[in-house]
């Protein structure tokens, strides 16, 4: 209830929210096909961003897993997506997210670091090359067809989990749950000395965040018309929610949000204009951006305003406009 | 049955060369510079690639190309570690930060010189011949150049073993990997010596590169499998530990080589499922220290 009432007190927050629900909400009625396309890319890397912000924001341990919660999801829809409807699939697609994320949490709880980096990298690929094997080797066939619902259903049910990703991040970052992760983040022997159950906050921050990957896997599977594990495994997904992330800053709610649609923005535009210099500019964007923003977009931005806000007749802008 | 002991061995210590090569290399810049280089593999490639264009353009001797390439990709390596590794050391404010910034700089370094590569070979596959006559050991038949490879690889680990045990830049080396302020505050010039470790560690990929050339097809886009299998041996001898990366690497390339021999297709599962048992089990590696494993 606290949280619902922390909520009202950010009146400006609170509507904008709503305003750009509505305004996605409409959009696909008015937007060109190619626009929804583009929107589609973008509500995936922001609930993929966002998802991994609610763990690995506070906490710091910078988990690779998400190619495999990803996966999951994918390759559920690639092989019940005739018989099942898209809803049921979702929601499954988190559930075994989920499952997975305990186990690995329940695997992992003494590894910190670099060492959990790597492991949860490792899930990923073991699960990318297992499913490989399995299908070459037991059914024989690799790869599937999909036929899914159109674009518009894709991107509305993306939607819904963007909604949904939201609140969990904001009511997770703002009641105990969120303190809690952030203590662990800041020191974790302090935060368990002082009556944190470590162990349970670190899995269950671990698990919330899978459960949306997984749905949006599911949900984004129809967009490919043919999967294997490559494809559903695709490592990239493991880094680029990590890259948005950092890219935005992950001070506050916004930062992954920022940082996942500018990044996309960014990567649509180099692979149309410069389709064989795509993913060298990209890299000297990354290089770039981390030398010189570490704190993201948010902390550039919050540079800007303090810095613009010494110019001395801005400085009496601001102070008539507060007095008026 | 003998016949095929001895191929899997032989296979096994090619492999367990060349990954112990590329191991060593990530050891140096992981354990001793705490930058997790995922680029490592881009560097393997590019060594393979210039060994490939010396060949076949130059007509250089690929065996004799190593005299290019590994001073080539020290240079490189020192520069890059020079210019971007140290301003990022010197702007983070704790190791555990400056691992994080470090791991998603190589990440752009991996994209860059991928794209670089693509650029100037193009994504097919590539190959040249040199030596494949073969000859025979215990009446089966080997191509000259796996045992050329073999030799070579157990060769530098030898050498390279020998110059981190025994000469005094290697000394240097040791102590940083154990405890980098200590070093510099007994003498070691620190910068000086993250920075050879970075270049080291390039020109061990380089020449690992090449001798991955000698054997197998070559493509811009395969680096990133090298510096997997570079984690998992760094990580299953020990970070910071070199030698636990050169008995490592021979371990687990016997290991694969087996494996391949029983199913071909599992090699790849075989080699995650060593390395996550591993984290679980032992994170500090055979020969690493517990201490190691909290950080």
């Amino acid at each position: 209830m606290q949280v619902v009432k922390k909520a009202l007190q950010q009146p400006v927050s609170l509507i904008l929210f709503i305003a750009a629900i509505i305004i996605l909400a409409i959009a696909p009625q008015y937007a060109k096909r190619y626009t929804v396309i583009s929107l589609i890319t973008i509500l995936m890397y922001v609930n993929l961003t966002m998802s991994w912000t609610i763990f690995s924001g506070p906490t710091n341990y910078i988990s690779l897993a998400s190619a495999g919660f990803f996966g999951v999801g994918v390759y559920l829809t690639a092989v019940f997506g005739r018989e099942l409807p898209l809803y049921a699939l979702a929601i499954m697609g988190g559930g075994i997210s989920l499952g997975l994320a305990i186990l690995i949490g329940l695997l992992t709880l003494r590894l910190k670091g670099v060492y959990f980096i790597l492991f949860t990298f490792g899930v990923s690929a073991l699960l990318r090359h297992s499913i490989s094997w399995w299908e070459a080797t037991i059914t024989g066939t690799v790869g599937r067809f999909v036929r899914g619902p159109g674009n518009e259903t894709v991107y509305y049910y993306l939607l819904g989990v963007t909604v949904l990703v939201f609140v969990t991040a904001y009511v997770v970052r703002n009641t105990k749950f969120g303190l809690a992760l952030q203590g662990i983040g800041e020191n974790e022997e302090a935060a368990a000395h002082i009556g944190i159950n470590v162990t349970l906050y670190k899995i269950a921050g671990f698990g919330l965040s899978a459960i949306f990957m997984g749905a949006t896997g599911a949900i984004m599977a129809n967009r490919w018309t043919y999967i294997d594990p490559t494809i559903a495994f695709n490592p990239l997904i493991s880094f680029l929610p990590v890259l948005m992330a950092i890219f935005g800053g992950t001070s506050r709610l916004a930062g992954p949000i920022l940082g996942a649609t500018i990044f996309t923005l960014l990567q649509e535009y180099l692979i149309t204009s410069y389709p064989y210099y795509y993913m060298l500019l990209m890299g000297i964007t990354l290089i770039v951006v981390i030398l010189f923003l570490p704190e993201g977009l948010l902390g550039l931005m919050s540079r800007l305003v303090e810095r613009l806000s010494r110019i001395k007749v801005i400085k009496e802008f601001i102070a008539r406009f507060r007095s008026a | 049955m003998f016949a095929n002991f001895l191929d899997i061995v032989i296979t096994g210590l090619i492999l367990g060369g060349i990954y112990a090569l590329v191991a060593v290399g990530l050891n140096l810049q992981y354990g001793v510079g705490r930058v997790l280089n995922v680029a490592h593999g881009e560097f393997i490639m590019l060594g393979a690639f210039l060994t490939f264009s010396l060949f076949t353009q130059f007509n250089v001797n690929p065996l004799l190309a190593l005299l290019i390439i590994g001073p080539g990709l020290f240079l490189i390596g020192y520069v890059v570690h020079q210019i971007l590794f140290q301003y990022l050391r010197s702007t983070s404010i704790t190791t555990d930060i400056f691992s994080g910034r470090s791991l998603l700089v190589s990440f752009g370094l991996l994209f860059v010189t991928q794209n670089i590569m693509l650029i100037v070979w193009g994504a097919d596959l590539r190959q040249y011949t040199y030596l494949n006559n073969s000859i025979s050991i215990f009446g089966t038949r080997y191509a000259m150049n796996r045992i050329v490879a073999l030799i070579f690889a157990v060769g530098i680990s030898v050498g390279f073993y020998l110059f981190i045990n025994r000469s005094r830049l290697g000394k240097a080396i040791r102590a940083a990997a154990e405890d980098a302020e200590m070093a510099n505050i007994v003498g070691v010039n620190i910068r000086q010596v993250l920075g050879i470790c970075f270049g080291l560690g390039a020109m061990l990929a380089g020449m690992a590169g090449m001798l991955i050339s000698l054997m197998f097809q070559l493509q811009a886009s395969r680096g990133l499998e090298y510096t997997v299998i570079a984690i998992v041996v760094v990580v299953f001898g020990g970070l910071g530990s070199i030698n636990g990366s050169l008995i490592g690497g021979f371990i687990l390339g016997l290991v694969i080589s087996f494996v391949n021999f029983l199913d071909p297709s599992l090699s790849l599962i075989a080699f995650y499922a060593i390395f996550m048992l591993l984290l679980i089990v032992r994170p500090s590696g055979i020969l690493g220290r517990r201490a190691h494993a909290g950080r």
